[in-house]
């Protein structure tokens, strides 16, 4: 099982034949996910990997029945092409893009919430579901099946965590990044909800760092909803620089949260454990699954 | 990216918030003559970046012209929370009835944009947020709906305004969401708007941070943007110029990894061993050599550095290269500071053998690398 992503999943590749497209649809092909269609504009009736290439996402559905996208279109066109997919009624679409303006970020998860499609990023590595399939740009190898999900607001500190738990025999149902930015679609919160509804995952990793206030809110929710499933957690942003912080307005929205001694007080007082390297969420994992 | 209190001003001026007259100087002569038209008691502010800069000195009044040369003279040059002021506003003073607050910036949970407004503003807003939470209020703006001119009279009268002074301050408010989705600001923020014995507003405040993503479309900001890096130091200009993530600290372990987390979590591990991080520095994805040799130089050139400890976690990022890369800009620099290197990931073995080939000491545990780096900076005097 896992979440998001499996066998079913049938992906179009927006931006396929820009450099990361390229490079990453070969990837996920080797990883076994199935690429059905690429989009281009100018470049349709040519072909990628084997894959087929049209000027539209609506033009590739028709034949190809996709359920899932991913977006390498270049920044200033990535909410654009991220529209266009959702317009195409596809419902899960994952941005891999860095650096798309806030202000788009705003106006793209309103519509999606709006067309109740989920989106994953901006800024995202994707997602993966380790032996079944990935759409994204995480390093397959750090990956082995198993009952862990992990979620992340950092790409690399996935990887590091993952290849921790691969190494001391801890496999994963699903890990995603859910993107660095400001502004970003699933959140901590629903993905702790679809975890909760799946039953490969016995326990969760959730990756967080400093800024904003979402660790909190997660904390808050863990204890509302009783969370039947254990949680580890890991806080990027201990030693974070002082004075780096966001003006009035966000101090006043976010309160005293944001540094990473409020998040992983938030965290613990939920009955989150919380690992101060790393490498100790695979020892703490360990711990907790023996518990179970 | 964010604009200095003038430049915030100008722009909401333009879009017809009232500001208080004023000019900025750039010596203390200037100043004088600043004051002599304006004419009156006047304010002085540092034009500083940093917020708070009124409870760190950098907010001085005068009564006379000669007064303001006196103390714009102590002014200029001095140090604002590290930032040298070399750029004084001169304004007219407001004869002040109450201090407000308005601000409008982005709430990450909901994902849209947030109005804040307190009848309570100046320098302690958060003192305020924290103590007399019922004097602030939010409104989450729908992306679609806009920031109306019903919501902003509803704001206007929860802040205690009716008739005539509600219209002129809801008009305001309705300019500031103009002017944060047109210039999209990260952050658009009037503390204080002051309202006069005469019952007029104005914005005798005003901070603008604009969202670096969006510069592809403001033209007009990659002026300013250039003129900022002016003001950087060379290594942080470095940094801009090759794409890297930069920020400068106290320590002597340099730093250098792929991924800010991965490199926020390096920095952490140091600390918890009892090390001090110089700096945080995210080369990025791929890491090509001219990149590395860049982020070698940044580091090693800190005089506080005494070792440079590099995390490389391979994914997509090939480890041979990244290696290569490492070994080429060692050579290149000549530095005879020892590079510690953590190397995992795809084509590891090839990596590995290529930095033990040039006698790098290569770690595969992260917390190893960080022990032996922080003890070496330990014996190094």
């Amino acid at each position: 099982m896992g979440i998001l992503v499996g066998e079913s999943t049938r992906v179009i590749v927006q931006g396929i034949t820009g450099e990361q497209g390229r490079l990453h649809t070969q990837l996920m092909q080797e990883y076994g996910t199935q690429i059905v269609a690429g989009t281009s504009p100018g470049r349709g009736g040519t072909t990628m990997h084997e894959v087929p290439v049209y000027d539209t996402v609506l033009e590739a559905q028709k034949s190809h029945a996709a359920n899932v996208s991913i977006v390498f279109v270049p920044a200033p066109f990535a909410i654009d092409a991220t529209l266009e997919a959702l317009e195409a009624e596809i419902k899960d679409v994952v941005v891999v893009t860095e650096h798309v303006p806030v202000k788009d970020a705003v106006d793209l998860m309103n519509y999606a919430k709006f067309v109740g499609a989920r989106i994953v990023g901006p800024n995202t590595p994707g997602v993966i579901t380790p032996g079944k399939c990935k759409v994204g740009i995480l390093p397959s190898q750090e990956f082995v099946p198993g009952n862990v999900g992990i979620a992340s607001r950092s790409g690399t500190l996935t990887y590091e965590i993952a290849a921790a738990l691969t190494r001391a025999g801890i496999g994963q149902s699903t890990c995603l990044g859910i993107g660095g930015d400001t502004v970003t679609g699933l959140n901590f919160i629903n993905i702790l909800e679809m975890f909760r509804d799946d039953p490969e995952t016995k326990a969760i990793v959730l990756i967080g760092e400093i800024g904003g206030n979402m660790e909190e809110l997660t904390a808050q929710y863990i204890l509302d909803d009783r969370y039947p499933k254990p949680v580890v957690a890991y806080v990027a942003g201990r030693f974070a620089p002082t004075g780096k912080r966001m003006g009035h307005a966000g101090a006043i929205v976010m309160g005293k949260a944001g540094t990473a001694e409020t998040k992983i007080a938030a965290l613990e007082a939920a009955g989150v454990r919380v690992a101060q390297t790393p490498g100790d969420v695979a020892r703490l994992l360990a711990h907790t699954l023996r518990m179970e | 990216m964010k604009l200095y209190e003038h430049e915030a001003k100008k722009i909401i001026a333009t879009y017809g918030v009232p500001t208080p007259r004023g000019a900025i100087a750039t010596d203390r002569q200037q100043v004088r003559d600043d004051a002599c038209k304006l004419g009156g008691p006047v304010v002085m502010k540092a034009q500083v970046l940093t917020a708070g800069r009124g409870k760190a000195g950098g907010i001085l009044f005068a009564q006379t012209p000669s007064e303001a040369y006196e103390a714009a003279t102590n002014l200029f040059g001095s140090k604002i929370k590290g930032e040298t002021v070399s750029v004084i506003l001169v304004e007219e003073t407001l004869p002040i009835k109450k201090e407000l607050y308005f601000g409008i910036t982005v709430d990450r949970l909901n994902r849209c944009y947030v109005a804040v407004a307190s009848q309570k503003g100046g320098a302690d807003i958060e003192e305020v947020a924290e103590l007399e939470p019922q004097k602030i209020f939010k409104h989450l703006i729908n992306p679609w709906l806009g920031f109306r001119s019903f919501h902003t009279r509803q704001i206007a009268q929860k802040m205690g305004y009716r008739g005539e002074q509600m219209q002129l301050l809801a008009e305001i408010l309705e300019k500031m969401y103009r002017v944060t989705v047109e210039y999209d600001a990260e952050l658009l923020e009037m503390n204080p708007i002051v309202e006069t014995h005469n019952g007029k507003f104005y914005a005798a405040d005003a901070r603008l941070i604009l969202d670096d993503n969006s510069l592809f479309r403001h033209e007009e900001f990659k002026r300013i943007r250039l003129q900022q890096q002016r003001n950087l130091s060379p290594d942080e200009f470095e940094a801009l110029k090759n794409g890297l993530e930069y920020v400068k600290f106290d320590g002597d372990i340099g730093v250098a990894g792929n991924g800010a987390g991965l490199v926020m979590a390096t920095l952490d591990m140091i600390n918890l061993y009892g090390g001090k991080p110089a700096n945080f520095l995210d080369m990025g994805g791929g890491a090509p050599p001219q990149r590395i040799k860049a982020a070698f130089k940044i580091v090693l050139s800190n005089p506080q550095v005494k070792v440079l400890f590099v995390n490389i976690l391979g994914g997509i990022t090939q480890c041979d290269e990244v290696a290569s890369g490492i070994v080429q800009a060692r050579k290149q620099l000549a530095s005879v500071k020892p590079i510690f290197v953590r190397l995992v990931g795809t084509n590891e073995q090839e990596g590995r053998r290529i930095l033990e080939d040039a006698g790098l000491p290569v770690f595969e545990s992260m917390e190893e690398a960080a022990k032996n780096a922080v003890s070496f900076a330990r014996k190094v005097h």
